[in-house]
């Protein structure tokens, strides 16, 4: 049977109102207020061992203190699920759920960590792609409904059944892109079709892909036209280009890793000393001349010709399929700061 | 200042500055032309992203190519 534990503001343990709220974090062996509905819901597969309760402003105030003391609690324990709240729409409860589902996750990597709280709770931008947060109602009368779908999601899980998308499943999307099988089998090319009739129809249709909101740049200032004579220029690639045995182990696709490459003295990136290890596409082109995405040797004629002062030293590398944005935004901004600090003027991005 | 092929993606994820490219496995040279053609290409697109640094825009601006 697998082992469960709870995680509860003051109000929800039956410590006290908001009077309590600055109640010590505690840890109670058993069940107790919502745990024993929880427990009633995940039958046989899984059982609540333990109950914690923590007063909301604790762990408002005094953050790292309450994280400290759970994972003492826990050390001893065992967590093949955490659940915590429902937090409804309370907004510092709904933090706070997340705050000790994060620590958790991170001291038990292999635990499912399960909340639920109203879409309004800022709890669920705050932690949805850390944890389960499953959309729940907007007061305690709700209480069963929610524990109902944490408890169920759970026994899915604990029996090891194919969980399907957020959105089926009723939790709040992670930014996480799971592949699977259609069953039965419709091909891609006849899914789009349909999309696309829809789409001209003016009828609904759901896309397989949601793009992100995305978050606008502003325009860089320019570099000033009789400055570039002056300026340092760096190449920066999504194509993959490593020097050959990919040094740096960066990912075919879904690259969480980038890389920088000397090319001090070179004249042009040669085939056999670089190569892409792009997955996303035939990378024969790029490994007989990478120059057709890392263009170095056309970078080395500009400086010659006074064009621009000169190409940084460091081309920048990763691979661009399948990365998600989160990735993708994290290693621009790394990339970004190394290039700042290094004095670079401008920068070429070529994609792939 | 983006180099790539895909530039309606580009254009739908708010990129400022763009400069097209040839295709997606090869974006500054035709594997199908000579060498030389496929550097007379990368010379002229890489010019035309570097001037594009000097640009002074106020909206997502597509640069024009002549190779």
């Amino acid at each position: 049977m697998k082992k469960a534990i709870l995680y509860l503001n003051q109000f929800f343990g039956q410590v006290g109102g908001e009077d309590m709220a600055d109640h010590t974090p505690e840890i109670r062996e058993g069940l107790v207020g919502p745990a024993m509905e929880l427990d009633k819901q995940l039958g046989d597969d899984i059982q609540v061992t333990h109950t914690i309760i923590c007063g909301d402003n604790f762990m408002g105030s005094r953050q790292e203190e309450a994280i400290d003391m759970i994972k003492d609690f826990l050390k001893d324990k065992e967590v093949d699920f955490f659940f915590a709240g429902p937090a409804f729409r309370a907004g510092r409860y709904g933090a706070a759920c997340g705050h000790a589902g994060r620590a958790v996750q991170q001291m038990f990597p292999d635990a499912v960590v399960i909340t639920s709280m109203d879409e309004e709770n800022p709890g669920v931008e705050m932690f949805r792609k850390d944890m389960f947060i499953f959309r729940g109602g907007a007061s305690a009368a709700a209480m069963r409904n929610d524990l109902k779908a944490m408890a169920q999601f759970a026994q899915k899980l604990a029996r090891g059944e194919e969980i399907t998308s957020a959105k089926e499943e009723g939790y709040f999307g992670r930014g996480k892109r799971k592949q699977y099988f259609l069953n039965p089998p419709v091909p891609a090319t006849e899914r789009v079709i349909d999309m696309l009739l829809k789409k001209i129809n003016g009828e609904a249709y759901e896309t397989e892909l949601p793009v992100p909101v995305t978050d606008l740049v502003p325009v860089a200032p320019p570099v000033a036209p009789d400055k570039l004579s002056e300026a340092t220029i760096a190449i920066v690639t999504s194509g993959g280009i490593v020097p050959v045995g990919n040094p740096d182990r960066i990912q075919s696709a879904s690259a969480t890793k980038w890389g920088k490459y000397d090319v001090s003295g070179m004249d042009d990136l040669k085939a056999g000393e670089y190569q892409t290890i792009h997955a996303g596409f035939d990378p024969m082109a790029a490994n007989a001349d990478p120059d057709v995405i890392v263009p170095l040797d056309a970078m080395r004629q500009y400086e010659k010709e006074g064009k621009i002062k000169k190409m940084f030293h460091y081309f920048y590398s990763t691979v661009g399929t399948g990365t998600t944005q989160k990735e993708a935004a994290r290693m621009g901004r790394e990339i970004a700061a190394e290039l700042k600090e290094s004095g670079v003027d401008g920068v070429l991005l070529v994609a792939t | 200042m983006l180099m790539a092929n895909l530039i309606p993606v580009a254009k739908s994820v708010g990129v400022n500055k763009m400069v097209p490219t040839i295709s997606i496995p090869y974006p500054l040279g035709d594997p199908a032309t000579p060498k030389e053609e496929q550097y007379k290409l990368r010379y002229h697109r890489v010019g035309v992203a570097l001037d594009a640094l000097t640009a002074e825009i106020s909206e997502p601006t597509l640069f024009k190519t002549k190779i």
